[in-house]
């Protein structure tokens, strides 16, 4: 399939101007091995989460102590490929996960997903989040490494729409648009990311075809 | 939370918002920020196309909201929702602590829903010992402080840092630094354990779509994704007027309302949550999910043939973000719990009169949230409406009452205000047209501009003196309109238009039954005797004789233009001539520029005038949407035009609203006449006398060197 290029070059701009990291990948390969470095390379302290070194309550101190190791969150990959990333994991000492989100509430370091569609004018990814797994681990991670296939992606959300309305058909259903990270203004409109869900969102605009 | 009982008492609590100095600099800074966000969010976009659009896909559904509900309804269920419908708030409250009591659920996280604020759901979650925690930010921020939203959108945002790090120290018990950045990650940490805990999430919803079955909402934060995950039982409360039957309605209002609300293309999450969802922790892996309908008076405002727009409404804040009242006494002296001019209908609607009745008089009429509007709601003139309504539900206040008596007799009217010219003697300056030492009736408050003296002369009773020679064969025969400002007290800016307009081949006739427009007792909720007027107005022009009616006062072109029309619609034997009537207003500088197409040969050169700036009256900007040929025109007479900041941002004068509110009148004065002095300009023009009445006074009261005067009088001066 032809990639539109002049799509691809609003995605790419339109997600930029949300702060969300923007690269290009060839194969699913790269788009694990840069997750991996990612994480890897990931300041905190593998037993801090995102606030430790802030003034916290008791109960929300302990909430940290959960958390004993760099994690992964990579659901909804099929066998084959959660195996190819497990073992960029192993070797830099990470864990992996893909299921028993609830137990790592309390934070995990990256959660890798391949979304369903894209909505160029917006930069929005779409990411069907039926599985509970799924969604939580676009929620509690502090990282978003999302893969976006290129063939997956429309030009604006009307052009997604009979595609949506497929999702939703079939019940029940969680479909979410993700926008850049999570964000706030709250106090005195100053701009904050990062309030409850990710602090960071990766696209990889994958040649899928 | 606006509650006082007297117009009185809420204009101290007015005064007191006025006078605190870190609200002030916010909302200075948001209104401007705002400005230039928004517009920066629809370039490329064909906002007026979109409003009509939205406007047009609501309107729709409100026609239809019981049967859309039975069709959401059987959607839903099959999908394994339990749906619900509640007449009354208290009834939403009471099903959702059933729900709770059911499924025995103790703790309760929440994300924002001013449907919830609108039951006061918390309170009564909470009478029933449930623990309820608010997880959006803001929400969090001033459920802490025990207080309402003051904006719709940024519920908090009449706080500074150092109060939310002070609330943060009490809840952490630890000390809190005032860094926002870090702030943010206290609450992110903080929540989380709520969020584990809880066994019930409580979620508004922006859409309910009918065709699927599924509910939208539209976030920033992310708390709504977890709130709707990770508790076994979620709630969401959603208004009626929330159904829409497709989604492409909801995709529709998500380009307008991100945009509309803070400049964003599209907020960080939009969530489509269709039917049971999995969920580890939830009864067979499945969340027990319940939505809520609330009605709340919704349905019964659906049948009202001019109020049901407001249901159109999506909630984005703008009407608040633009409105200069706002701007100066935030959201909780701008609304019950809904904010800004919708809320200052919706708080009428939904917790009736009394929390309403002060609220609907603080709304100066500048249509810039109309303009705003998303859903094309034209809400300065429901919150007229609604006043009206308030006032003969509550009878009316005496003044009122005369004003209107005296007002709709022309006869009577004239003789008094022709009487005033002796009345003032005592109290006249001679050599500046002010009075001074204002009597006893105005009070100090209305010290802050000094107030014209009626004219010895009024303009009507100069004309057949003026009257320029009859032109055969004119090019347009125009009747002139004056209004009372310029009949009575500057009859010379009268003059001035005319002498501007003399000489282009116009055959100019001015109708002596002609009385006030009408718009003043409108503004003081005297619907009955404004249509009077209206009447007497439009059986005073010989329509077919005239091809415009020219008048140089923007509130009454706007007046005669859009409101007679509508309020002599339902007349047989007037619609037809108002609509005629209507058609042929224009405004003297659209008149002059437009149609006469005077040009720089009109005028001589003159040099070292000075730089002159220009206000752009609400009622000619907005109301007839007339901006460039004015200032053409200054540039035509070889005027050095200096743009200042907020030209088309209300004077504070709105009539009878700057006798009401003087001290928010004061505070928009002085803004303008700060904003102009900043432009270096020693003379200050624009396109209605009530401006020039508000800034002349103004600026005489502060000493400024300003000359302030109608843009006609500054042209005439350079026509040669």
């Amino acid at each position: 399939m032809q990639i539109n290029q002049e799509m691809l070059g609003t995605f790419i701009e339109k997600a930029g101007l949300v702060s969300a990291k923007v690269s290009q990948v060839k194969t699913l390969e790269e788009a694990f091995a840069y997750t991996a470095v990612l994480c890897d390379g990931k300041e905190s302290c593998p037993l801090l989460v995102s606030g430790c070194e802030l003034n916290l309550s008791e109960p929300s101190v302990q909430l940290c102590k959960e958390k004993t190791s760099k994690i992964i969150a990579a659901p909804g990959l099929d066998k084959e490929q959660f195996a190819s990333l497990r073992t960029l994991c192993e070797y830099k000492g990470l864990e992996l996960i893909d299921d028993g989100l609830r137990r790592h509430l309390g934070g995990i370091d990256v959660g890798f997903t391949v979304c369903d569609l894209g909505i160029a004018e917006t930069g929005t990814l779409v990411l069907n989040s039926s599985s509970e797994e799924v969604r939580l681990a676009t929620m509690v991670c502090e990282t978003h490494v999302a893969v976006l296939p290129q063939s997956k992606l429309r030009a604006t959300s009307y052009d997604a729409e009979p595609e949506l309305l497929q999702f939703m058909g079939s019940t029940p259903n969680y479909l979410s648009f993700i926008t850049g990270a999570s964000r706030t203004a709250d106090i005195e409109r100053v701009l904050a990311l990062g309030v409850h869900g990710p602090l960071e969102l990766h696209i990889l605009l994958w040649e899928d075809k | 939370m606006q509650d006082t009982n007297t117009l009185k008492e809420y204009r101290n609590q007015c005064q007191e918002a006025l006078d605190d100095e870190f609200l002030r600099k916010a909302m200075d800074a948001f209104a401007k920020a705002y400005r230039t966000n928004r517009v920066n969010a629809f370039a490329g976009i064909n906002e007026k196309a979109l409003i009509a659009e939205i406007a047009a896909a609501k309107d729709g559904a409100i026609s239809r909201l019981p049967e859309l509900y039975e069709e959401f309804r059987v959607k839903a269920e099959q999908a394994g929702v339990h749906v619900h419908l509640a007449k009354t708030a208290a009834e939403a409250n009471e099903i959702i602590c059933q729900i709770a009591k059911d499924n025995g659920c103790r703790k309760i996280v929440k994300s924002k829903s001013m449907t919830a604020e609108e039951t006061l759901l918390n309170h009564r979650l909470e009478a029933d010992g449930l623990e309820v925690t608010e997880t959006d930010l803001g929400e969090w921020i001033i459920q802490l402080r025990h207080e309402g939203p003051s904006h719709m959108v940024m519920p908090a945002i009449h706080l500074s840092r150092y109060q939310v790090a002070e609330l943060f120290t009490d809840v952490t018990k630890k000390q809190q630094d005032s860094d926002i950045e870090k702030l943010v990650k206290v609450a992110r940490r903080e929540l989380r354990g709520k969020y584990i805990e809880a066994d019930m999430g409580i979620s508004g919803a922006n859409f309910a779509v009918v065709e699927t079955g599924a509910i939208g909402l539209v976030t920033n934060e992310g708390n709504a994704r977890l709130v709707t995950t990770l508790p076994r039982v979620h709630v969401a409360l959603c208004g009626v007027d929330k159904l829409t039957p497709t989604l492409h309605d909801a995709l529709r209002i998500i380009k307008a309302l991100p945009r509309n609300a803070t400049g964003q293309a599209i907020t960080s999450y939009v969530t489509w949550i269709t039917g049971a969802n999995a969920c580890a922790t939830g009864p067979e892996g499945k969340k027990e999910y319940h939505i809520v309908f609330l009605d709340n008076g919704r349905l019964a405002m659906a049948q009202d043939p001019d109020f049901r727009q407001i249901l159109r409404c999506v909630r984005c804040g703008a009407c608040a973000n633009v409105c200069p009242v706002y701007r100066l006494v935030g959201g909780h002296r701008m609304g019950h719990i809904y904010i800004g001019a919708i809320g200052l209908l919706l708080t009428y609607f939904f917790h009736g009169r009394e929390k309403a009745k002060n609220l609907v008089q603080n709304c100066i009429n500048c249509g810039a949230c109309k303009e705003a509007c998303v859903a094309g709601i034209d809400l300065p003139r429901l919150i007229k409406k609604i006043h009206a309504r308030i006032q003969d539900e509550e009878g009316h206040a005496l003044p009122s009452v005369l004003l209107g008596k005296v007002m709709s007799n022309r006869k009577l009217f004239h003789t008094l205000l022709k009487t005033a010219k002796w009345g003032q003697k005592p109290i006249k300056d001679g050599s500046t047209g002010y009075i001074r030492h204002l009597p006893m009736i105005f009070g100090k408050e209305q010290d802050f501009r000094a107030l014209p003296v009626v004219a010895d002369k009024a303009f009507r009773d100069e004309w057949p003196e003026l009257r320029p020679k009859k032109v055969d064969n004119p090019r347009f025969r125009v009747a002139l309109f004056s209004g009372c400002v310029q009949d009575f007290v500057y009859p010379e800016q009268m003059k001035a238009g005319v002498r501007v307009i003399d000489g282009h081949g116009v055959d100019m006739d001015y109708p002596m039954g002609q009385s006030c427009c009408g718009l003043p007792l409108v503004m003081m909720g005297e619907s009955e005797s404004a249509r009077d007027v209206a009447e007497q107005n439009v059986k005073a022009f010989d329509l077919e004789k005239v091809d415009y009616i020219m008048t140089m006062c923007a509130s009454c072109a706007s007046h005669l233009k859009h409101t007679y029309p509508r309020m002599l619609g339902d007349d047989p034997e007037l619609a037809e001539r108002a609509r005629v009537f209507a058609e042929k207003v224009i405004d003297f500088s659209s008149f002059v520029h437009d149609v006469l197409g005077v040009d720089k040969d009109d005028f001589k050169e003159q040099g070292g005038q000075g730089k002159i700036a220009y206000h752009s009256p609400c009622h000619l900007c907005r109301g007839l949407g007339v901006t460039e040929a004015p200032r053409q025109l200054l540039r035509k007479a070889g005027m050095d035009y200096a743009p200042s900041a907020e030209e088309d941002v209300c004077c504070g004068f709105g009539g009878t609203f700057s006798m009401k509110f003087p001290e928010e009148s004061r505070e928009l004065l002085n803004k303008k006449l700060d904003n102009v002095k900043a432009s270096g300009a020693g003379e200050l023009v624009t396109d209605c006398p009530g401006c020039v009445m508000q800034l002349r006074g103004g600026a005489d009261v502060r000493k400024d060197a300003l000359r302030v005067r109608h843009i006609a009088e500054a042209l005439a001066d350079r026509k040669k």
